[in-house]
């Protein structure tokens, strides 16, 4: 077996892997829901049996928090299961995922991030890495089924559409820059996917406390996802590195297209779209301090600011003409 | 119902705005934040038609054409800026309105600011107990010195970076006999804030200085061939509006060699061009230019943005007179560098004028139905021509492009059969031209380099900026709103330390400072926490 054999066959069982810690993952949020849904009947099925009994009001004080103890020993904890094998998977999903990604490189004899297969197998790495990274820190399991479920779509596009064989760089990629402005670029895309899937389950959570959308039996697994106060300030953070972290990209670039290019801006489609992003996340962060702006409305602004990255990526790569060209080969 | 009468005679009593209160209304919405907000979208939004539709400045040949396919669409759009989003007047109004915005805004805030600074920091509370709290612990330092230990581990360094970069303290001693220690941090997120905003102006200005006193100009150079750095030796010169071009530093460039390299499977794999830089007063220096790798010469950047051969043709007119002799620098067409050129010969001798249309296939091969390059290394270059007689048009003095021939008022060279004739010449040959016309010769295969020189004097001044903003950028989003407080009490012979904190709800990092705080107040080690991790 050679290295290039040994890339597509471990990025081929990440991709399978990740596809089980999706469904485990999925599993788990709707256990979580059920016994957190479980649980509140339960307190109010108590409650309402203090009413009743009224007539002993001794023994009533004491009653919601024996039911609350014994639903919570009742239930031994269906969803750790679950949350476990996520948790292995994904983690040895990852580990296949990076071994791809270095036999890619070893193969190639140059960073993996120079096409479009490349980025998406490097991008999806670092969202993965990103989950892993924070869920170390701070329990985050509900975004899992997310994050796993998009990094699955981006290697299985990558491993069946985007293909391509090792190639040398061609001149224009002959340079430092490359291990520098590209790698922030699609470490940033890992760290904004996350935060994206925490935005959209921040607006359906939002919408389901309001009543709008989003309420029935079929959107339970919300019940499991923290209130849309917390996944907002979770996912300020994320967008907050990313934010920054753009900026050093678009500037790297600038510098980069100075050194090869002899300007550091010419509004090529590649820059007017990572400008397009920097305005949008910009715009998001004053949202979020605006009245009237905060909360539903800041949250679009980052959704925006999230598609326009995934279209520079995309449709700007493949249908613009611009220097960028290389990418989208 | 509450609604709001704007109208001024509606309500007699309502003072009117007035000419300097339309100002001033005009200004707060300008510089409140909603609007600056719309003004953000409204700025992406204008950004994107100049991604999609093709922009005179980034490719003009594009744009042209894209005119003349869209008769009714193509003027329209360029009439109204979209063809030049960038320098359109609209594009323009939203970021000067958003920088007057920015500035609207960050100036009176970095007044705040600088008194928010200058004013004390908030005494110790009386009452902890609200706060995440440590202690009491028992030492025997003294009360002052365990104070003055703990104001050090929160602010080491004296002076303004100190100011900047620790804690803002304060330090009371209460009526009780206890002294209060209140730090804190906070006030470096706001600076960054500003920091951040106020490099965005210095960004767009130094933007806006290169521009003026920029330069740049395209230059093709054949092998073996010099350039002087003067306005007329470039192929397309422009420079900013106040850059004078007396100031073009006088050095010249000779291309020595320019090395080309290819995969076998004709992918680009390295160009140099190894260069004789050669100042004024000067030694001649070596050196060499190649993709990412740009020359500084005395300021200007001197890049290599292409390539090509330039074959040196000779031509021969009827009366044996050689009526053209030079290299010709060819357009590659496609990755295997098929390549085309004009010749235009006007000084013959006797006769009409003669003009050529070739094309260049570096590795020739014929196959059963077309001719070709295989490789785009000259291993068997050939050149295929046409030949033309008549008037170039050349004496009406208007520029012409050198690269097309205007066939006007030439004729294509004919044989017998009346068919035009098609020369085929290997490198080293030269063929006759029917009707004794004169003969013509590919003699060598150069390559030549297209060089691009600019100047900007203000990268310096665009990188400090871009810095500042990263570093103002970070420093506002990640620096920390922390609060810590020590007291410290004699009791007995010992001293009694307390402290507390309190940061927002995310920061799990303060119990660390107050940790490092309590420890060198009481004059013992830290004791490190493990990690907790934060449940949701």
């Amino acid at each position: 077996m050679n290295v290039t054999d040994l890339s597509v066959m471990a990025l081929g069982g990440a991709t399978v892997l990740y596809a089980i810690a999706m469904f485990a993952y999925a599993i788990r949020l709707a256990r979580v829901a059920d016994e957190k849904v479980a649980a509140k009947a339960a307190r109010v099925v108590d409650r309402d049996a203090v009413a009743v009994g009224a007539g002993a009001p001794v023994a009533a004080p004491a009653a919601p928090l024996a039911a609350e103890v014994t639903v919570a020993s009742s239930t031994p904890k269906r969803s750790a299961k679950a949350a476990g094998i996520a948790r292995s998977t994904t983690l040895m999903g990852a580990l296949l995922h990076g071994v791809g990604l270095l036999a890619r490189g070893i193969d190639a004899g140059h960073v993996p991030w120079s096409n479009m297969y490349e980025y998406t197998i490097s991008g999806s790495f670092f969202a993965v890495v990103a989950f892993l990274v924070i869920q170390r820190r701070k329990d985050i399991a509900f975004l899992g089924a997310g994050v796993t479920g998009m990094a699955t779509i981006a290697l299985g596009l990558a491993l069946t559409v985007l293909y391509k064989d090792v190639d040398t760089l061609p001149p224009a990629l002959q340079s430092y820059w490359l291990l520098i402005h590209v790698s922030i670029a699609t470490i940033v895309t890992g760290i904004l996917t996350v935060s994206f899937i925490a935005t959209v389950l921040q607006l359906m959570r939002d919408s389901r406390a309001r009543g709008t959308r989003w309420t029935g039996d079929r959107a339970r697994f919300l019940e499991a996802v923290p209130t849309a106060a917390k996944l907002e300030a979770l996912s300020f953070r994320m967008n907050a590195v990313g934010f920054v972290l753009w900026t050093f990209t678009v500037m790297a670039g600038a510098i980069w297209a100075e050194h090869a290019w002899g300007r550091y801006w010419g509004w090529d489609p590649k820059e007017v779209w990572s400008f397009v992003i920097w305005v949008l996340y910009a715009a998001y962060l004053h949202a979020r301090t605006t009245q009237g702006w905060a909360g539903r409305r800041s949250a679009w602004l980052a959704i925006a600011g999230y598609v326009a990255l995934i279209m520079n990526f995309t449709v700007v790569n493949l249908f613009f003409q611009g220097l960028h060209t290389y990418a989208g080969s | 119902m509450a609604r709001m009468k704007l109208d001024n005679y509606v309500v007699p009593a309502a003072p009117r705005l007035g000419f300097r209160g339309w100002l001033r209304w005009i200004w707060r919405q300008v510089t409140s934040m909603r609007v600056a907000l719309i003004l953000l979208l409204l700025l992406a939004l204008a950004s994107i038609p100049g991604s999609v539709l093709p922009q005179w400045p980034q490719n003009a040949a594009n744009t042209r054409e894209f005119m003349s396919r869209h008769e009714f669409w193509g003027p329209l759009l360029d009439r109204l800026g979209f063809l030049d989003v960038f320098g359109s007047a609209w594009f323009t109004a939203i970021y000067v309105l958003l920088f007057a915005s920015l500035v609207g805004c960050i100036a009176p805030r970095a007044v705040h600011h600088w008194r928010e600074l200058r004013r004390p920091v908030a005494a110790t509370p009386r009452s902890l107990k609200r706060y995440d709290g440590a202690g009491p612990e028992a030492t025997d330092v003294p009360v002052d010195d365990a104070v003055e230990a703990a104001r050090t581990a929160l602010r080491p360094r004296a002076g303004i970076l100190g100011a900047i970069t620790g804690y803002r303290v304060r330090v009371d001693r209460r009526d009780d006999g206890s002294v209060a220690l209140a730090a804190e941090t906070g006030h470096v997120r706001e600076l960054g804030n500003l920091v951040f905003h106020a490099s965005l102006v210095l960004l767009l200005l130094a933007v806006a200085y290169g521009t003026l006193f920029t330069y740049r100009g395209q230059a093709i150079v054949v092998e073996g061939r010099s350039f002087t750095n003067a306005v007329l030796a470039y192929d397309t010169y422009s420079s900013g509006k106040l850059f004078n071009p007396a100031n073009l530093d006088p050095f010249t460039l000779r291309l020595d060699s320019l090395d080309a390299e290819f995969s076998d499977t004709g992918r680009p794999l390295h160009f140099q061009a190894n260069v004789t830089f050669t100042d004024p007063g000067a030694e001649p220096v070596q050196t060499d230019i190649s993709v990412n790798h740009p020359l500084d010469a005395d300021g200007a950047n001197v890049y290599l943005q292409g390539n090509g051969y330039a074959p040196v043709i000779t031509v021969k007119d009827a009366a044996g007179e050689v009526a053209f002799s030079g290299p010709v620098v060819f357009l590659a067409k496609d990755a295997v560098y098929t390549s085309t050129g004009v010749i235009k010969v006007p000084d013959v001798s006797t006769g009409e004028q003669m003009g050529f249309k070739a094309t260049l296939y570096p590795s020739f091969a014929e196959g059963p139905f077309a001719v070709g390059s295989v490789s785009p290394n000259p291993d068997n270059p050939v050149i295929e021509m046409l030949a033309y007689t008549g008037d170039l048009g050349l004496d009406a003095g208007v520029p012409q492009n050198v690269y097309t021939l205007d066939e006007t008022h030439l004729s294509p060279v004919q044989d017998a059969d009346g068919q035009p004739v098609t020369l085929r010449l290997a490198l080293g040959e030269a063929v006759e031209l029917p009707d004794g016309l004169g003969s013509v010769s590919f003699d060598a295969l150069p390559r030549y380099g297209a060089f691009d020189l600019r100047s900007d004097p203000s990268l310096p001044w665009l990188l400090t900026a871009a810095i500042l903003t990263l570093a103002g950028l970070a420093t506002s989003l990640f620096a920390s709103r922390r609060k810590v407080w020590i007291v410290a009490r004699a009791e007995g012979g010992t001293t009694v330390v307390t402290g507390a904190a309190h940061a927002p709800a995310h920061d799990a990092g303060v119990g660390g400072v107050l940790e490092r705080a309590m420890a060198a107040a009481v004059g013992r080690d830290v004791v490190e926490d493990a990690g907790e991790r934060e449940e949701e």
